[in-house]
């Protein structure tokens, strides 16, 4: 549970961390579309080299952004070995009775890998540096046009921000269940599969027994203290843009100028 | 059993920017049969230090020995099954863990996980229903039907019907109320006393760790901050007061005491009544003279 860090955030002061939710949010959106975009070598440069200079501009230690990356990185190294072996276009490169590798098996194989690992770092880049409430708050601001069409935006927001909120106090809840469950000789671990599967229930019962328990102290919490959805209700934090999100709107203007440069003259 | 630990240390989140070090090189020696009490405040490690008694987590550093198994960070033993059912465990707020459809059914869960045969389980529950007092009468029902006091009794008796020979107490009592506590208390003590158990308690409060405990071990962030029999460490008011801890309230009232009359009486653990008695006897024989 813990080596998997998508979620997590780590505290900073960074430039990235202090770049408004809004900007980090609308970059990271089209920076996921224009990675599709890019089809040479440049145009691959260009997108590495802004990926990773906001990684280390983010000053998220590089050993434990690798490690946490570590689930993907199966993935990308399989659909690497995929292409290398489907893809039959292009020169003969290797040829050992069945296993046959072709020059652009090879090129597509890096591409989409690339890919892969530009996509990754970039979103878990957006957690990685940003408070759960700041993404919430963020996507209240960037929805709140949809309201005209009575879209519930804020309590879209709201049940964001509670499941956002709730999911370290379920690990937490999960890891004591579970640890007392252990000591009345429940096994997680060793046995056959069947007896595993009936090791969740000990542990599953509980812990929604204690969900909808807090649910509902929550709900009365919340209306104890006169809640009523979001009508007429002010904001603690606002979010405001500053000169530093204008400028990096704007390298990032250049980055994706300069990317459709190389994808037609590099 | 006997409970050693030596030189532990645990480490949360080990080699992250999260790494947070709940335990610092901490040894101690608990003799089997011992009555031990554990005193902290929130995030002192008490319950990092209880989870390695029956092999949850295993130590960073250092080894736990319980009985003659050893715990290192490299060795865990094989058979964590028996172990687990020699110490027993009874987790803050253990109603938590109740999930099966019958009382019954929750407190023969332990001890069919050990394998203990059927009609050894039924007996078991039978013995351990008074300790607790729960009526059989309420054994087919739910027990999320019961109340929050009850559904501990469940809990507890779940735990005491595998029969551990140590038994592991982290704040049994905390959110009961008065005359449940001294109840359930009372009956650690006496089920501590006739089968000769090891029991370790975690707690807040001074009053029952004066009451049951024969040794204190006071941890104050990750380390032993005092060590030694109640009537020792009770005594050091003001290294108590150091670590925001209070004295229990005998040993307030003996002090104030001691500072209006200017006499001198000393702790050994008295009750309220035989203490009643002994200034009883100052008063008289200050008269006399």
């Amino acid at each position: 549970m813990n080596n998997l860090i998508i979620g997590q955030y780590v505290p900073g002061r960074s430039v990235v961390h202090r770049l408004d939710p809004r900007t980090k949010i609308t970059i990271i959106f089209f920076f996921v579309i224009i990675v599709f975009f890019a089809n040479s070598f440049w145009s691959y440069f260009v997108l590495t080299l802004f990926g990773l200079t906001s990684m280390f501009a983010s000053k998220v230690p590089m050993r434990f952004m690798m490690k946490g990356l570590m689930p993907v990185w199966f993935l990308i190294v399989f659909t690497f070995i995929l292409h290398l072996f489907i893809n039959k276009e292009g020169t003969l490169l290797i040829d050992w009775s069945f296993i046959k590798i072709y020059s652009s098996g090879v090129i597509q194989g890096i591409a989409i890998s690339m890919r892969f690992f530009l996509l990754i770092l970039m979103t878990s880049l957006l957690t990685l540096t940003t408070t759960p409430i700041e993404i919430t708050d963020a996507v209240e601001e960037m929805l709140h046009p949809l309201k005209r069409i009575k879209f519930p935006v804020h309590e879209l927001a709201l049940m964001m921000s509670i499941s956002l909120r709730f999911i370290p106090t379920l690990v937490q809840e999960t890891d004591k269940i579970s640890k007392a469950q252990a000591s009345r000789g429940v096994d997680f671990r060793t046995g056959p599969v069947k007896d595993r599967i009936k090791a969740v229930v000990p542990l599953l019962v509980p812990l929604f027994v204690s969900a909808f328990k807090r649910a509902e102290e929550l709900a009365m919490a919340m209306e104890a203290r006169g809640y009523q959805g979001g009508e007429g209700r002010t904001k603690l934090r606002e979010l405001k843009l500053s000169k530093l999100d204008i400028w990096i709107y704007c390298l990032f203007i250049c980055v994706i100028i300069a990317l459709f440069l190389t994808r037609h003259y590099g | 059993m006997d409970i050693t630990f030596k030189d532990v240390s645990y480490i949360y989140q080990k080699n992250t920017p999260f790494a947070h070090k709940a335990l610092d090189r901490i040894s101690f020696h608990i003799p089997s049969g011992s009555f031990v009490a554990i005193i902290g405040h929130t995030g002192s490690g008490k319950s990092t230090l209880i989870q390695h008694l029956n092999g949850l987590i295993t130590p960073s550093e250092g080894e736990v020995l319980i009985g003659d198994v050893r715990i290192t960070n490299r060795e865990k033993p094989k058979d964590m099954k028996t172990l687990r059912s020699q110490v027993g465990v009874v987790f803050q707020y253990p109603e938590h863990q109740l999930f099966e459809e019958t009382i019954e059914k929750d407190i023969a869960f332990g001890p069919q996980n050990f394998g203990i045969s059927e009609e050894e389980t039924n007996e078991r529950i039978k013995e351990v229903l008074p300790m607790v007092g729960l009526s059989e009468a309420l054994l087919g029902r739910s027990p999320f039907d019961l109340s929050g006091g009850q559904m501990r009794r469940v809990a507890i008796a779940g735990v005491l019907a595998v029969k551990p020979r140590v038994l592991v107490l982290d704040e049994p009592t905390a959110g009961l109320d008065p005359r449940g506590q001294q109840e359930i208390m009372d009956m650690f003590y006496q089920l501590h006393q006739k089968e000769q158990l090891t029991t370790v308690l975690v707690t807040h409060s001074m009053e029952d760790a004066m009451k049951y405990a024969d040794h204190i071990l006071i941890l104050n962030k990750g380390k032993i901050y005092m060590e030694g029999r109640p009537e020792d460490v009770f005594t050091e008011v003001e290294a108590l007061n150091k670590v925001q801890l209070d004295t229990p309230e005998i040993i307030q009232f003996m002090n104030k005491f001691s500072k209006r009359f200017n006499m001198k009486i000393p702790f050994q653990r008295q009750t309220p009544k035989q203490l009643a008695k002994q200034m009883y006897h100052l008063f008289k024989g200050d008269e006399r003279t």
